[in-house]
């Protein structure tokens, strides 16, 4: 049985290794200067690039970033600081359950909020998705982060006659700086590989855009659904090079928001 | 007199001032975090509101009927979610079923055997398998899993198992069993994570014990460590099946397509989710939307359901007593 446990733990990295490996390997045999600076080519043309999803998907995480995160470490600081413990406890309760919807679900409620509002798909409804996605990760990520700091700290400044609220702006918040750094950083890897809330939000754009509200946007998940379950060998071997861009961003993230934190110690 | 009436004065309203900007700044700052944390708890109730609103004209139409309907028919209009939960339950079981021993089993290791030198780099890669988005499993699974499925995973089956319904059937490679492996690989990471977690939570006293009545490691894992921390192991599980239900994008590149149900796992199917993300904006008329955001509500109660019971079952192995290991 012992044995079998190794074999599992091993068989699992096996995993991880068989899938980096073909997105590596495949994925990089195919990325060249025009894949970054390029607008898609018709279907089927071989050639193109994809730069307007690199920029739709870095414009929409950035806005989706900007409201999920201050909403986020707001949560995480109404839980960890100021509300009571029974209220805490449903609040934590209902963010670790959000993070459990399907994003397929958050897609589909903010196509009938924004987008059958708005009258079109748009960066800003596919940045809110990513942001009610981000939200919950953010909220329960800076919980934790707050509670770490040492409550001497807080007591220090509030016996000097400070406020509550100077307190925690410049006392609690800046000590839990590095950690609210990594849940922001997880929270922005995650939006960055999400597909399912920008099908029909972000709906995807075969040109060149940075329009916030008036027309969709690509991005670079949607991208790699469309060419990946396309017919042609040239979307194909795009689809894998943009997998391989996507890939080394998000692992690149989260390895820079662990590096982070465990250099506190 | 005067000038000591003026200070008197001048230092009871500066006291005030000061007393006021005191309050006000505090119940400010409560109003603007209170207004954050409260979002939380607004979005969930409103996300479930919308999806009652627009799922009305389906549910005042099919009524009860939608959750059995075996038809799903959009030229005659008729609606019926059978084969989409069909699909949501079995692959997610699928799922389950080879992702729970291969979870646990890494969780023992990383938690129970590995050297320490060993375990923080071997739990980072394996949480790393959570990181890659679900769309480049997807495309993985297209070009990697399913010729392999198709060849040799379905037809060695199909050859000695064929007269089981399950393994019957023409090898497709798209189908149940393609999503039911994506969904395990994709569910592994965070089962391990969380039941590596749980673990770890057990005392060491515990063990000791056990160890000192002079059981052997495996009796001492198996009798001991699992059975105190049973209820986090099976919330691990049902996180991972709450993920497996709602999964999106890989699921929809490798199920294919059907609206009938099938016995056999090599057939395409349909779960709730790929249906919603295959079909929403083909959905022409208002019943259609209607349906599949029924659907949607279908899938958020089912995963809500899982999810909730099981953060009730972490949370209570992570409250009781005894002392955190690492």
């Amino acid at each position: 049985m012992l044995g079998l446990c190794a074999t599992s733990a091993f068989l699992a990295i096996g995993v991880l290794a068989l899938i980096l490996g073909y997105v590596l390997f495949n994925g990089i045999s195919y990325i060249n200067f025009d894949f970054f600076t390029q607008l898609p080519k018709p279907a089927g043309e071989s050639g193109g690039g994809v730069s307007n999803a690199i920029a739709g998907s870095l414009l929409t995480v950035g806005i989706a970033a900007a409201i999920g995160i201050p909403f986020g470490i707001g949560a995480g600081v109404f839980v960890a600081e100021m509300a009571g413990p029974r209220l805490a406890a449903v609040v934590r309760f209902t963010a670790d359950v959000l993070t459990g919807v399907p994003s397929i679900v958050v897609g589909i409620v903010v196509y009938s909020w924004l987008v059958l509002k708005m009258g079109h798909f748009s960066a800003l409804a596919a940045a809110v998705a990513l942001a009610i996605i981000m939200l919950p990760i953010m909220a329960r990520s800076s919980e934790e982060m707050l509670k770490l700091v040492p409550q001497s700290q807080r007591e220090a400044a509030l016996a000097l006659g400070v406020t509550r609220w100077r307190t925690i702006l410049s006392v609690v918040i800046p000590a839990a700086r590095r950690g609210l750094i990594t849940g922001g950083l997880l929270a922005v890897a995650r939006a960055a590989g999400e597909t399912a809330p920008l099908l029909f939000t972000a709906l995807g754009n075969q040109f060149w855009s940075l329009s916030i509200a008036g027309k969709p946007i690509d991005a670079l998940p949607l991208r790699i659904y469309q060419y990946g379950t396309g017919p042609y060998n040239s979307q194909h071997e795009q689809a894998w090079a943009a997998a391989f861009v996507l890939v080394t961003v998000v692992f690149c993230i989260s390895l820079a928001s662990r590096l982070l934190l465990t250099r506190r110690g | 007199m005067q000038t000591a009436r003026s200070e008197s004065v001048s230092v009871a309203a500066s006291l005030l001032r000061s007393w006021r900007r005191i309050r006000i700044g505090d119940a400010l700052f409560r109003l603007v975090v209170a207004t954050f944390g409260l979002s939380v708890l607004v979005l969930a109730a409103l996300m479930v509101w919308q999806l009652f609103f627009e799922s009305h004209e389906s549910i005042s139409t099919f009524g009860w009927g939608f959750l059995t309907g075996t038809k799903w028919d959009p030229v005659s209009r008729v609606f019926g979610a059978a084969p989409a939960i069909y699909g949501t339950l079995v692959s997610s079981l699928i799922a389950i079923f080879l992702a729970v021993p291969v979870s646990l089993g890494a969780a023992i290791y990383l938690s129970e055997m590995a050297p320490p030198w060993l375990r923080h780099p071997a739990s980072f890669l394996v949480e790393s398998l959570a990181a890659i988005p679900s769309v480049v499993f997807g495309l993985w699974g297209i070009y990697v899993l399913i010729p392999w499925i198709r060849h040799p995973v379905e037809t060695s089956l199909g050859g000695h198992l064929s007269f089981l319904p399950l393994f019957s059937g023409p090898p497709f490679g798209v189908g149940m069993l393609a999503a039911g492996v994506i969904l395990a690989i994709m569910i592994l990471p965070i089962i391990t994570a969380i039941a590596r977690d749980s673990l770890l939570a057990v005392p060491s006293s515990q063990r000791e014990a056990m160890l000192a009545l002079g059981a052997t490691k495996w009796e001492m894992i198996s009798r001991a460590v699992l059975q105190y921390c049973r209820s986090g192991l099976v919330g691990a599980v049902l996180l991972g099946l709450g993920r497996a239900l709602g999964e999106t994008m890989a699921v929809t590149m490798v199920i294919g397509k059907t609206y009938d149900i099938n016995t056999s796992l090599f057939a395409p199917a349909s779960t709730a989710a790929s249906q919603i993300a295959s079909e929403f904006s083909e959905a022409s008329f208002r019943l259609y939307t209607s349906a599949l955001m029924e659907l949607g509500l279908i899938l958020l109660g089912i995963t809500l359901l899982v999810n909730v019971a099981a953060r009730l079952l972490v949370w209570r192995i992570a409250r009781s007593p005894g002392e955190i290991v690492e």
